[in-house]
């Protein structure tokens, strides 16, 4: 169940682009990182899809959505779920990155500035509505597992930032 | 592998899984009744991680049992309470937000390094489990310890009320690190993890932050264990009452 590289085969790529991540519908699951194979053989689409969190609800979602996405170009998939190597915020892709940000969701931070952010000891992560870093953290766990709750003292907006994970 | 080495990895699966499970059921009852809406929602997504990580273990088992009836779902569902081999620690009732707190603190170390050994397992399966849960197993780890500073270095109730949590969990901690027959089995194959390498690192861990907690370390050395064997305590029959109820009175129902 290994996968250490991307393969994913040009032809497919297009549909795949298409299917968005349910719980962030201005990402497509190709921006955000979380298919990791896609070849078709004898006719048939096999996709390798990985979780961003071992309980993240979405991923059935998105498996179901690959299947009919391919089911409306006269293709069959298949979906498979695998856990290794485990995704990480690097996969994310820097046209994903700026469609988080624009849907108002603060991109993920290096490792090491992502935990100074998260323990409070610096005030790095940027207000999505107005930009400023003048901003706290309200809660490491936010209304999806991937996200933490942050606010703005400047404009004084909640947001949501994504969470690194490596 | 063999028929006896099969079953035997299944029963580790198991005992990995049961602690999460249980643990994940107990936050799940905070749904809707946290102290705060952030802890109500942190809490609840420490559970769904929890979940999804024993979803991956149960899979695993049911596949290398060679019966049908074996599936996540059964696995989760449809066992006696014999039959589940969690800790005591996780079976613990919440009490209070301090009590909830230093379960999971005390849980959460112990998590921590665990994976952090299973991520070089021997079985594929394993390692790759272990390498996804540890990167949310570490968000835990951070939210449980940094509350265990703020009550213990808040105000005098909290700190008084944490540390009373922490006493009366303490006992159930030396459980952890208990091998059953088929721990020891999976230990000498290099497919599980040695927990009596771990625990000095453990007490090391958590003994760390309740310094900085100005909480005192507990003296008792009084120990339970049971849970690792399959016998309980006293609460672990209402928390499997409200998790079967569904597939018990509706059998193989689906959502």
């Amino acid at each position: 169940m290994t996968l250490t590289t991307q393969n994913i085969e040009p032809h497919l790529e297009a549909i795949l682009t298409s299917v968005s991540d349910p719980e962030i519908p201005v990402l497509s699951i190709m921006d955000m990182g979380v298919v990791r194979e896609a070849i078709e053989v004898d006719g048939i689409v096999k996709v390798k899809i990985t979780p961003t969190y071992s309980g993240c609800p979405a991923m059935d979602v998105i498996g179901d959505d690959i299947v009919s996405a391919f089911a409306k170009a006269g293709k069959t998939a298949k979906i498979q779920l695998i856990l290794s190597p485990a995704w990480t915020t690097d996969w994310i892709t820097p046209r994903g990155r700026k469609a988080l940000e624009d849907y108002g969701i603060a991109a993920p931070l290096t490792s090491e500035a992502d935990k100074e952010a998260l323990l409070g000891n610096k005030k790095i992560v940027k207000c999505t509505n107005c930009g400023s870093t003048e901003t706290h953290l309200v809660s490491q766990f936010g209304s999806t597992a991937c996200k933490a709750l942050f606010k703005c003292d400047a404009c004084e907006e909640p947001f949501d930032y994504f969470k690194c994970l490596k | 592998m063999s028929t006896g080495q099969l079953e035997d990895l299944h029963k580790y699966l198991l005992g990995i899984a049961d602690n999460s499970l249980i643990l994940g059921q107990r936050l799940g009852e905070l749904c809707g009744h946290g102290p705060s809406l952030e802890t109500d929602i942190a809490l609840t997504n420490i559970s769904l991680d929890l979940f999804g990580q024993v979803r991956s273990y149960f899979q695993y088992a049911a596949q290398i049992i060679a019966d049908d009836k074996v599936t996540e779902d059964s696995l989760a569902f449809l066992r006696i309470e014999r039959e589940y081999r969690n800790v005591l620690l996780v079976e613990q009732p919440n009490t209070d937000f301090g009590y909830t707190i230093a379960r999971q603190f005390f849980f959460d170390a112990f998590h921590f390094l665990f994976l952090k050994e299973l991520e070089n397992s021997k079985d594929e399966t394993l390692a790759a489990i272990a390498k996804k849960s540890i990167k949310e197993v570490s968000y835990h780890w951070r939210f449980s310890s940094d509350w265990i500073k703020r009550l213990g270095d808040g105000t005098q109730e909290s700190h008084d009320r944490i540390q009373e949590a922490v006493n009366d969990l303490w006992m159930y901690t030396d459980e952890l690190f208990h091998q059953t027959d088929a721990d020891k089995e999976m230990i000498a194959q290099g497919i599980g993890v040695d927990t009596l390498a771990i625990k000095k690192s453990y007490y090391k861990m958590i003994t760390e932050v309740l310094e900085e907690a100005t909480l005192a370390i507990p003296e008792s050395k009084y120990w339970h264990k049971g849970g690792k064997q399959g016998i309980h305590s006293e609460h672990m029959g209402y928390i499997l009452s409200d998790m079967q109820y569904m597939q018990r009175t509706y059998p193989n129902m689906e959502w």
